[in-house]
Order: structure tokens, then C-alpha cells, then sequence
């Protein structure tokens, strides 16, 4: 079985971002890069999906020199060998997902994992993208996933509860929180990152489709009233929340 | 010019996107001079499409059949592809919910069509739709627009407003669907459904618990409060790890995004993760013993004491005051 992570570097959620001289993207002087959160659930589905069906496992970028950080964090996590579609520039999902179909197709895998959303654009797009380019079956925001001879049986979540979903494979899974428990890397595992290869291809030119018009950082709120300490400032809460904001 | 609306609706029941993404559409359409249809996608949904009318939609397409009761991505992706096509729409407006999301990318690669996804405004300026949206966790908002000849927005639910005007007159259309087994590569053969309380992203106020409850045997104070308010139950990510709470309930970064009328944070400090999903809800009150908790930064009210003496309080409050 051919199964492949594809994988983000987006900066830390701690991080304070700020908007860059271009007024279009942010500035990433400062700012400390992580490994897309969800996208660990991706790769920790990709080792559990190996070590039950055997084959092998590849992790996926597409990004610049920087994103190699993170193909070594999923080698050390377990998974065999690394791709980094190497490319500089600022893409849209459109253009992200049309290189990792391009790349996709190439190597034929029958599991493709991805994290639910990007935490940096949180477009929650590629996945389904992807699998629209490769003309293949997609589950997205999946919390339970199982194999069943030729079908995959899913849970994906929606709102108040979950959708039982019924796939074929090849398929596209976006993970969420709650599939599995991703592993810490060992350090076996992160000797053993060092001298895997990271594989380096070039993807399709840019072929971008929305444009950043502006960015900008949100009014800042202004701290809100203290109405007390204790629960004698009760009723004038219910008073403010009742005649002033009109919300109960 | 046609701009299609997709009105979500599961098992016969329009979701309250449905309005917003019909009403901000026609906004849109009117701005441009551009005509107006909604798609209604399901099983028996054709006696429930009227409701549309008075969201300002005079033409509504109906996909109609036994299969489609459940939500399919590869089934739902081909209709709403092929409808756009047929009607020759050139502006696609979606829910960026659970259905939306998911349904918009299938579209758009049929379609070659850019999205904008998760919408919190949309203005026209020259002639073009803007669209702005948050990103990085909210720190940040862009504006952008879409360069191909087919646009698609998804737009998050609770932001848009939806409010019933006087009826039109609508003329309803039945489009035919022609599936195949293997358009069904995907799909859905039940939904477990939480009973009981609004989901988070749907609810108009939220009562949200954090680490500062201690122990998930304190949560019935939550619930109290919820209920009396008719709200949802939501809750930190602490409260996840701890195995206090379902995943579900949770709101923040690795949760779901809300935007209710009322949010009220209880014994929750406000990390930048847990903001990320709440800070779009038009009232947030804090309820924090820690009168320094990043919380009441964002919080318009606020109480700095201890939530076990004031959540009670509170409920017998809001119960006289509903109870009026
Ligand atoms: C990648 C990543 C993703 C994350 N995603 C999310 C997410 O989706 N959602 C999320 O919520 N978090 C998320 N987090 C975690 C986040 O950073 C915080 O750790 C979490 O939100 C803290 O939860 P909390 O406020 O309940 O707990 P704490 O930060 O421990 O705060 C508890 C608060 O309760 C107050 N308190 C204690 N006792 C009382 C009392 N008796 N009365 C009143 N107040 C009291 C304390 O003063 C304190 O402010 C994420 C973190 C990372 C790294
Ligand atoms: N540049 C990229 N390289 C590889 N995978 C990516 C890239 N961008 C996004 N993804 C994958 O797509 C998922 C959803 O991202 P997004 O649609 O941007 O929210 C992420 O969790 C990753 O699994």
C-alpha cells in the first residue's frame, strides 16, 4: 500500500504576526515555523495505515528550503521518505493543490492524508482540491477512520455530530483532531531523520487565482467594562447584557 | 450576470446559512444588476424551498431525489457544477459550515473556479466582489479578490444577517440528476446526531467552561446556565485533554469557529488559540477569578471572581429575567 502525508510549515500559533513592507503578506522575520498541527494527525494515520496493511510511506511540501524542517519532523515521526516540491513563491490553495496533484499522480498512492485546515489561511481547501484534480474520493474533518476490505468506513464531524461516510479507495482523508494520538519521534527515529533523503522536485509554475488585495491587522478591541468581583455584580451584569448590548 | 446561491439543508430542514448565504447573495446581485437563483439540493425538499422566497431569491432549482437525502461530496460536488454550468453563473455563494466547505473545492476545480473561503464581509467596488476573511488565528484580516471567470465564496455562518422580508413571488424549478453508482464514491449511510443542546457553531449564545472548572462534575453549572438561555455548551481545549468533554464542544484553533450573539467564557484565560475561534462573537462576557486573564481583553463585560459562587447567581438572574 502507497500512502503519502501531505504536509504544511506554517508559523507557530504564538506567534505575533505582523504585516510586511508589501502590505500583502506578513512579515517572517522573527517568527518561529512549526509543523501544521492537524498535519500530524495525517502522518500518524499514514504510519498507523502502514503498520497494518505494510507498504510504504511518504510525506509531501510544497514550499521553500524552510518546509524541509518539517519533512524531517515526519521522518523522525516514521514515515519513509520526504518530498519537498521546491518553490519560493506566495501560492494560493488552487495553485498549492494543482502541484501536489500533479506530483500525486506520479506516485499513485492508494491513502492520501491531509490535516483539516492550514492554521495560517485555514482555507481548508487543498484536500479537497487535490482530490478533485486526481478525480478521487475525498472525506474531510474525518475523526474515526477504518478499513474494511475495498471500503473505508469514516467518521467525519458536522455540526452536532458526526456523518458515517462510506469510501472507496484511492481517497483523499483530511484529518481532525480526535483520529488518533500522533506519536512523539523517538530518538531512534530522529537519528534515523538525519540521513533519510529528502528528495527534491520542481512543481508546475505558479498559476495563482485569488489575489490578497490588503492585509491588515483587526481594530483592536477595547477591554471591556469590570462590572465586579463577585457575584453582588450579578444583576447589573444582567442589566448591562439585557438593556445595553440587547443580546439576552 | 447569475450569481447561485447553495441553501444548505439537512434531513428537510433548512440550516439558518441557507438564509444568510440567499440574503447576502442577493445583496451582491443587486449591486451588480445580476440575477439571483438558489440551488436546494436533498430528498423532499421541494415543499420546504418557499421559505427562500422571502430572502429575496425569485428562482429556485431543486434537485430532487431519494438519493440525495444523505450529503455526498461527489454527488453534490457534480450537481451544484452542473447547475452553475447550466444557468451559465458566474458567482457561486456557499456556507463555509461543515457541507460547504467541503462541497465548494469539488465544484471549483469542475468549474476552474477561485474561492474565498470563509467570508466574514463582502463589498463591491468597480464592478468586483471583495472579500474579507481572517487569517492567521484572527490576528490578522485580508481582502482579497478572485481573477478567474467563475468565483466562489463561502461565507461563515452567523456572521451575515438574515432577515425575512415580504415573500416574492417565486417560481420553483425541478432539475433532473442523472447519477451513477460510481458518482457515489462517497457516501454518507447515517448521521449520530448530539442530542440535546445547540451545536456550537449554530447557537446564538454560548456558555463556554474552561480549566477554571476544575473537574468535569462541575460542568452542570455550565449546563444550567445554557439552558436556561436555550444556548450551546462549549468549552477550552484544556478541557478536551483532560478528558473532561467531547471534542465537539470544542471552540478554538483545533475546535470550531463561532460567531454567536453572546459568548460566555467561564473560567477560561483567553489563550490566542481559544480567542482564534470566538473573537468574531458579537458579545463576549468573562467570568475569571484572575482579574489580569487575557480574557478580559477581548471581553466587553466582564466579573474578575470565582465562577463557582457566580454561575449560580447568574442562572437564577437570567431565569427572572426570561422568566418575565
Ligand atoms: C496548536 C495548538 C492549538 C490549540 N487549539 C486550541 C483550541 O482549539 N481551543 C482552545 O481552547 N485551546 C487551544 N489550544 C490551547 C491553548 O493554548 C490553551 O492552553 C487553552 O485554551 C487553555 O484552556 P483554559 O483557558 O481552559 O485553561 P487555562 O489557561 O488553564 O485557564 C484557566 C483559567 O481559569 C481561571 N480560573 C481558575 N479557577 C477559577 C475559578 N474558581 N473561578 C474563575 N476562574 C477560575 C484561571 O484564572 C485561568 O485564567 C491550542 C494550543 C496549541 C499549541
Ligand atoms: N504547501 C503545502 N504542502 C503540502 N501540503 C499542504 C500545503 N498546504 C496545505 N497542505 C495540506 O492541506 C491541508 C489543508 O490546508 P488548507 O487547505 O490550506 O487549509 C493541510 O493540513 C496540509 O495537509
Amino acid at each position: 500500500m502507497k500512502i503519502v502525508a501531505c504536509i504544511n510549515h506554517v508559523p507557530d500559533t504564538e506567534a505575533k504576526v505582523k504585516v510586511g513592507g508589501d502590505g500583502k503578506t506578513i512579515d517572517k522575520a522573527s517568527i518561529n515555523f512549526i509543523l501544521n498541527p492537524y498535519d500530524e494527525f495525517g502522518i500518524e494515520a499514514a504510519l498507523q495505515l502502514k503498520e497494518k496493511n505494510g507498504g510504504e510511506t511518504v510525506a509531501l511540501s510544497l514550499g521553500g528550503d524552510t518546509h524541509k524542517e518539517t519533512l524531517r519532523k515526519a521522518l523522525a515521526m516514521g514515515i519513509d521518505k520526504a518530498i519537498l516540491l521546491k518553490d519560493d513563491s506566495v501560492r494560493d490553495s488552487f495553485s498549492v493543490a494543482k502541484a501536489l496533484a500533479d506530483e500525486l499522480k506520479t506516485l499513485s498512492p492508494d491513502f492520501i492524508l491531509f490535516g483539516k485546515q492550514s492554521i495560517d489561511y485555514s482555507d481548508e481547501q487543498v484536500p479537497g482540491l487535490v482530490a478533485e484534480f486526481m478525480g478521487i474520493p475525498s472525506v474531510s474533518c474525518v475523526v474515526k477512520m477504518n478499513l474494511q476490505d475495498k471500503k473505508v468506513i469514516c467518521e467525519r464531524e458536522i455540526e452536532g455530530g458526526h456523518e458515517i461516510v462510506e469510501a472507496t479507495y484511492p481517497l483523499v482523508i483530511s484529518a481532525q483532531k480526535g483520529l488518533n494520538e500522533p506519536r512523539y519521534p523517538s530518538l531512534k527515529g530522529i537519528m534515523a531523520s538525519k540521513t533519510k533523503p529528502i528528495e527534491e522536485h520542481k512543481p508546475a509554475s505558479v498559476s495563482n487565482v485569488v489575489e490578497v488585495l490588503s492585509m491588515q491587522m483587526p481594530a483592536s478591541k477595547q477591554a471591556g467594562k469590570i462590572v465586579g468581583t463577585d457575584s453582588s455584580a450579578v444583576p447589573e451584569m444582567v442589566r448591562l447584557l439585557h438593556e445595553e448590548a440587547k443580546v439576552i | 450576470m447569475k450569481i447561485l446561491a447553495f441553501a444548505e439543508q439537512r434531513e428537510g430542514k433548512f440550516k439558518k446559512s441557507a438564509f444568510e448565504v440567499t440574503q447576502a447573495a442577493k445583496t451582491i446581485a443587486d449591486q451588480l444588476g445580476a440575477e439571483l437563483v438558489t440551488l436546494v439540493i436533498g430528498d423532499e425538499v421541494e415543499s420546504i424551498s418557499p421559505a427562500l422566497s422571502a430572502y429575496g431569491v425569485s428562482r429556485i432549482l431543486v434537485a430532487q431525489d431519494p438519493r440525495l437525502h444523505y450529503y455526498s461530496t461527489t454527488v453534490y460536488g457534480k450537481i451544484l457544477a452542473e447547475a452553475a454550468l447550466q444557468e451559465q453563473a458566474t458567482v457561486i455563494f456557499l456556507p463555509a459550515s461543515q457541507m460547504g466547505k467541503d462541497l465548494a473545492p469539488r465544484a471549483a476545480v469542475k468549474l476552474s473556479a477561485g474561492i474565498a473561503a470563509d467570508c466574514i464581509a463582502l463589498s463591491v467596488e468597480s464592478g468586483e466582489i471583495i472579500a474579507t476573511r481572517p487569517v492567521y488565528a484572527g490576528k490578522i484580516l485580508i481582502k482579497e479578490k478572485i481573477n478567474t471567470p467563475v468565483k466562489m465564496f463561502t461565507l461563515r455562518p452567523n456572521i451575515f444577517t438574515a432577515v425575512m422580508k415580504n415573500s416574492m413571488q417565486t417560481k420553483i424549478e425541478k432539475i433532473s440528476v442523472n447519477l451513477t453508482d460510481a458518482d457515489f464514491s462517497t457516501k454518507v449511510t447515517g448521521v449520530k446526531i448530539v442530542e440535546g443542546r445547540p451545536d456550537v457553531t449554530e447557537a446564538d449564545i454560548i456558555v463556554s467552561g474552561g480549566r477554571g472548572m476544575k473537574g468535569p462534575e462541575h460542568f452542570h453549572l455550565i449546563e444550567k446556565l445554557a439552558d436556561t438561555l436555550g444556548a450551546a455548551v462549549g468549552v477550552s481545549r484544556a478541557v478536551v485533554d483532560a478528558g473532561w468533554r467531547l471534542h465537539d464542544e470544542q471552540v478554538g484553533q483545533t475546535g470550531k469557529t463561532v460567531s454567536p450573539t453572546l459568548y460566555i467564557a467561564c473560567g477560561i484565560s483567553g489563550a490566542i488559540q481559544h480567542v482564534a475561534g470566538m473573537s468574531s462573537s458579537k458579545c463576549i462576557v468573562a467570568i475569571n477569578k484572575d482579574k489580569d486573564a487575557p480574557v478580559f481583553q477581548i471581553a466587553d463585560y466582564g466579573i474578575a471572581g470565582d465562577v463557582f459562587e457566580i454561575l449560580p447567581v447568574l442562572t437564577d438572574e437570567i431565569k427572572k429575567l426570561v422568566g418575565k
